[in-house]
């Protein structure tokens, strides 16, 4: 007794350290990267959206190193992409040349190019398959190498970097306004801090880089009772997008010259809302407007909250909190929530002793 | 895949960006100077706009003091400590005297700082006002007009309330006449050593991306009424148990064994020290 809390906490600070590494490892197995790689594309694809940083590589290790916990494996990407600096933009990236993989629309049932159901779980039951608590690399093998070879229905025959938007389809008909590509430099909320009211680039950055729970649970907060929102899905596009740079070499126009540096995957939602418009001599009509949302990899819920909240905070409507500005982009942040919350961990020794000093005082005096 | 990261963990043009805003910060004292604030290897609320700075001014000359609630050696100071000396491999000290740059959770040391020492303070919510008013795009207007009647009417509620000001740490400071400042949650006792503060202190909010600063000998004021006047945490007639000190901070800390309560510098450099000097004055060996 007596000397409490004066020294030692180095020594036992170093020991909890072990204990995590312990933690990690007593089972005796060692958790392959390239197994997270190949068989955790949902965690990585979710990390790597939250930690705004595009490496499956990095994010694997990261998920390796944190035992699959997401919230600190975006924590370690975001904190090694502080290192990085910036050494080349990409140049400005259509998406119309998606090569899609996956791309549906809940607006119309027959779109040209089609529906492309690809890879999703929307259509599976969520029952357990106990066959994979033995599956074998030889069966997967073989199943993956039959998947492979079987033959593909040439009919549709439809190129998939080409397929046509959807909201084209509204825009010829005038029920979507037309607007110029707004081709901008975006503002970049990681080089300077984001000052109110913010601009669409800003919200955009914001959104994608959120915490996938916290943006799911604010777009449906606005979708179920707190929003004036009720959007259908236009079109919901899972792909490849190319990236190109300038050519660093020397300065040029020609776009042969761009280098292409690799590709993306992503998910992109154009949803579809209603919207009043007043014309003249105080006659209303309705159109539609675009909520949009893109995140890194396949995350579908994400990206169409997003388009919700892009929406909500595009076209504010004061009674509702999704429609806050602040109060959306100021708390979705992975880092910034988890971080803040956690510090409650801290000691407070000395603010908790003030506290008590007021406390007591107020007691004393009445 | 092997990395190994810059002097001081940023790239240099970070570094450089970081310093611009605290440059501003120390031309407009106590005005909350929004900076890109970067994600680090510690969490966002631990520590990350003071490491942040740290890491901005620090060279290889520096000598280093981490606190954390008066604390060398609690968690949070361990875990900054360590940080900056991988990135930097500065000298580390936990003496107030020696160190050049001091960064600090909640507490300002006991020895009184000079004019070559540089105190980075870390500030979880660095707007006064946040209390009164959610809205950062109101508080900021707030402040360029000087309506800072939201808290003198806090002060106000809570005399009206409990008697006198409630305020725990944290109890705002006019600074240089013009801006409203949380002093981070230092706790009152602290205050008064702001004002006239020969060394320059630097304010890091990392997860709200604010810098703010009192450079050295500038007029920093508590919040006070005149018949309600500003007062610090009261120990009374209580000493260190181990150091014996008085008009010290002290923690308060309940005996496991027998129940009771006992106190203790919370400055824990400050009570080492006392017992090293009074060790070398019994002509033992410090």
């Amino acid at each position: 007794m007596g000397y409490v809390a004066v020294k030692g906490g180095t020594i036992a600070i170093e020991e909890s350290i072990k204990k995590l590494k312990y933690e990690r490892l007593k089972s005796k197995k060692i958790l392959n990267v390239e197994d997270i790689r190949g068989g955790m594309r949902g965690l990585i694809d979710q990390v790597m959206s939250e930690s705004s940083l595009y490496s499956e590589e990095l994010a694997a290790i990261a998920i390796k190193q944190t035992e699959g916990n997401s919230e600190e494996a975006v924590f370690v990407l975001r904190a090694y992409r502080s290192t990085l600096p910036r050494k080349h933009y990409t140049k400005i990236v259509d998406t119309a040349n998606m090569s899609v993989e996956r791309r549906i629309s809940a607006s119309f049932k027959d779109i040209i190019g089609g529906q492309i159901l690809g890879a999703s779980y929307d259509y599976t039951h969520r029952l357990i398959d106990f066959d994979l608590a033995n599956e074998t690399i030889e069966e997967a093998l073989n199943w993956v190498r039959e998947f492979e070879t079987q033959d593909i229905d040439k009919e549709g025959n439809t190129e998939l970097g080409k397929l046509p938007k959807v909201v084209d389809y509204l825009r010829k008909e005038g029920l979507i306004q037309n607007c110029e590509d707004d081709n901008k430099q975006p503002s970049d909320i990681t080089k300077k801090s984001l000052e109110f009211p913010s601009q669409r680039s800003e919200r955009l950055q914001i959104l994608t880089r959120g915490q996938t729970g916290a943006v799911t649970s604010l777009g449906y907060a606005a979708l179920r009772a707190y929003g004036s929102t009720h959007p259908t899905v236009g079109e919901l596009r899972v792909g490849k997008l190319d990236l190109y740079i300038n050519n660093p070499l020397y300065s040029s126009d020609d776009e042969e010259e761009d280098f292409y540096i690799g590709d993306i995957s992503v998910t992109e939602v154009e949803s579809f809302i209603p919207n009043m418009v007043k014309k003249k001599q105080g006659k209303k009509e309705l159109e539609f407007v675009i909520g949009y949302g893109i995140c890194y990899g396949q995350n579908e819920t994400k990206a169409i909250a997003m388009s919700i909240l892009d929406h909500c905070l595009e076209t504010p409507d004061d009674r509702y909190p999704t429609s806050n500005e602040e109060f959306v982009l100021y708390h979705i942040d992975s880092v910034e929530s988890t971080g803040f919350i956690s510090h409650l961990k801290l000691p407070h020794y000395v603010t908790f002793q003030s506290k008590l000093d007021s406390v007591r005082k107020t007691r004393k005096e009445k | 895949m092997k990395i190994s990261y810059n002097f001081a963990f940023f790239d240099e043009g970070s570094k450089r960006e970081i310093r611009r805003a605290s440059l501003k910060a120390v031309a407009i004292p106590g005005y909350q100077v929004p900076f890109a604030s970067r994600e680090m290897p510690i969490a966002r609320g631990w520590g990350t706009g003071g490491l942040q700075l740290t890491l901005s001014l620090i060279g290889r000359e520096d000598i280093l003091k981490v606190i954390d609630q008066g604390s060398d050696e609690s968690v949070n100071a361990i875990n900054i400590k360590k940080i900056i000396s991988k990135t930097t491999g500065v000298k580390l000290t936990d003496e107030t005297n020696i160190a050049t740059l001091i960064q600090s959770r909640h507490r300002i040391p006991e020895l009184p700082l000079n004019e070559a020492q540089i105190l980075v303070l870390q500030v979880p919510v660095p707007e006064p006002l946040r209390v009164v008013e959610p809205s950062e795009f109101i508080t900021k207007r707030l402040h360029s007009e000087m309506e800072y009647s939201g808290a003198w009417l806090m002060l106000f509620e809570e005399i009206m309330k409990y008697g006198n000001m409630a305020t725990g740490a944290d109890h705002p400071v006019y600074v240089n006449d013009r801006y409203v400042m949380a002093p981070s949650p230092i706790p009152r006792f602290d205050n008064p050593k702001l004002n006239y503060s020969k060394a320059l202190i630097l304010f890091g909010a990392g997860r709200e991306k604010k810098i703010y600063a009192i450079p050295p000998y500038t007029k920093v004021v508590s919040l006070a009424f005149d018949d309600y006047p500003f007062e610090v945490e009261n120990f009374g007639d209580k000493s260190c148990k181990i150091c014996g000190a008085r008009g010290v901070y002290l923690d308060e800390i309940i005996d496991e064994e027998k129940g009771d309560t006992f106190y203790q510098c919370s400055d824990t450099s400050f009570c080492i020290n006392r017992l090293n000097k009074v060790a070398i004055d019994e002509g033992g060996e410090a």
